[in-house]
């Protein structure tokens, strides 16, 4: 909006147009789940290397341990969380159709809550199985 | 308002790539390779899940060569998108602003991230360490 095309001031330009109070929340979000990754990375990265070439049954055993299931599952939320902001972000920037841009932004929201259930729950089905 | 002397973004057909700005795209494409890297850690899980006639699946695609590929820059991304994001989070709280220390913080992160991904392969290939 221009000075020169409204008879409004600058003051009443902005003024509705700003944070109440939530605008700041998609990069706090990022940020809060940025700070859980940290350990929860060095703690999967140790864990996956450690594991490498592992059988089924050392997987499992591993899974049904008291860390492992706590943290895999605390990885996965902040994760795919962390994730589809991230996406979001990246979409919105670089795809400029407003059509491809929602449908991507959808595919991405959708996807990471559907791949976090199932990772989620596999891990379950490994932690409480028999 | 007057928006004519507002910044813009760089031009990319005119740019002249430095340093720190090489360090802020390669966060996003890290980023990005990261998300679609997470699909195999689903598959890895479901696997298991699955039982240990899908589990040998999944260690033959992770044993094979592209497997292997794949797994390394998943790991250099990870550790690479680790380390900066720490950084980025000090800048978030105001520190690290200045062009000297923006650089050194750059070059810790790189050397980091390639240190910590020999170390995490070195326990892997090597078999160093128990599962924490």
């Amino acid at each position: 909006m221009s000075s020169l095309t409204t008879l409004k001031s600058r003051l009443s330009c902005v003024r509705g147009l700003g944070s109440a109070k939530e605008g700041a929340a998609h990069w706090w979000a990022q940020r809060l789940t940025a700070i859980a990754l940290v350990p929860l990375v060095f703690w999967l990265a140790a864990s996956l290397a450690a594991l490498s070439g592992a059988e089924h049954g050392a997987v499992v055993a591993w899974l049904r341990g008291p860390v492992a299931p706590v943290m895999m599952i605390a990885f996965l939320v902040a994760g795919f969380h962390h994730l589809q902001l991230g996406m979001q972000v990246v979409i919105e920037d670089y795809v400029h159709s407003e059509a491809a841009k929602i449908t991507f932004i959808i595919i991405v929201k959708l996807g990471s809550v559907l791949a976090a259930l199932i990772s989620v729950l596999s891990v379950l089905r490994i932690a409480l199985g028999s | 308002m007057v928006q004519d002397d507002r910044p813009l973004s760089p031009h990319l057909q005119i740019y002249k790539f430095q340093f720190t700005s090489v360090l802020s795209i390669l966060h996003r494409m890290t980023g990005v390779a990261l998300g679609l890297g997470t699909l195999f850690l689903v598959g890895w899980l479901v696997a298991a899940a699955a039982g240990p006639e899908w589990f040998q699946d999944a260690r033959a695609v992770a044993g094979s060569w592209p497997g292997g590929l794949v797994l390394l820059g998943f790991t250099w991304s990870l550790f690479y998108h680790l380390c900066n994001g720490i950084r980025h989070l000090f800048w978030d709280i105001g520190m690290g602003f200045e062009l000297t220390t923006a650089r050194l913080s750059g070059w810790c992160v790189v050397l980091s991230s390639f240190s910590l991904t020999a170390a995490a392969w070195a326990v892997g290939v090597f078999g160093l360490g128990s599962i924490p």
